[in-house]
């Protein structure tokens, strides 16, 4: 019974560093700092609550630890993670920090301009 | 199991310092921002699997503490980075 729990936990430990590793990829090869930030934003946020998840099973089942702080971290980090990752890309856009060239679309930047044009009136 | 954790870490710690590369490296400073919320992250990661490790339980409340600090940081950073100020009188965007 502890070796199919070992089994469990250490295949949600797996997914977290597999989507650890993702995220390090991301951020070292792709050209661009929006695309950046999609890639460290998300697969960050998995890696880290596979990770979590692991080691609350490993502390309930094994330990017989119920611990409430690893839960209350995880719901944490899954809300915290996504909103940073907007707030940064949305920042890098006000600062004025140039797409790659092989960007097709610039929604943003159309709403601005409309913005723009309408407090001019 | 042991074994298997410490390998794990050493796997996220090549991956911090992959990361740090970015840090140094970046051309602008939106891309040092993301890669120092990055490592923030993994580093929780690392707390966690050293609670494992070391077979205590009293590391787990520091990733609450790192956590909301992160946060804190990413958010008064990206303001900085967009208006020049973090704490102003404009209510507009």
């Amino acid at each position: 019974m502890i070796l199919v729990a070992n089994i469990i936990i250490a295949l949600f430990i797996l997914v977290g560093v597999f989507f650890t590793v993702v995220t390090v990829v991301g951020i070292l090869r792709l050209p661009d700092v929006y695309t950046r930030a999609h890639a460290a934003s998300k697969s960050a946020t998995l890696g880290v609550l596979g990770i979590l998840i692991g080691v609350f099973l490993h502390f309930w089942w094994i330990k017989g630890h119920f611990s409430i702080q690893l839960l209350l971290g995880s719901v944490f980090l899954f809300i915290t993670s996504p909103v940073g990752g907007h707030l940064m890309s949305r920042a890098a856009y006000m600062s004025g920090v140039k797409p790659t060239d092989l960007t097709v679309g610039d929604d943003l930047g159309e709403a601005i301009g409309e913005q723009k044009s309408h407090e001019e009136e | 199991m042991n074994i298997f954790i410490w390998i794990c870490l050493i796997i996220i710690f090549l991956s911090m310092l992959g990361t740090l590369v970015r840090v140094f490296k970046g051309p602008s400073t939106p891309d040092r921002l993301i890669a120092l919320d990055g490592i923030g992250v993994m580093l929780i990661s690392i707390i966690a699997l050293l609670s494992i490790a070391f077979d205590t339980i009293f590391f787990i409340d520091v990733i609450l503490l790192i956590a909301i600090m992160s946060f804190i940081g990413t958010v008064s950073f990206s303001k900085f980075i967009e208006k020049g100020a973090i704490i102003d009188r404009d209510t507009r965007r």
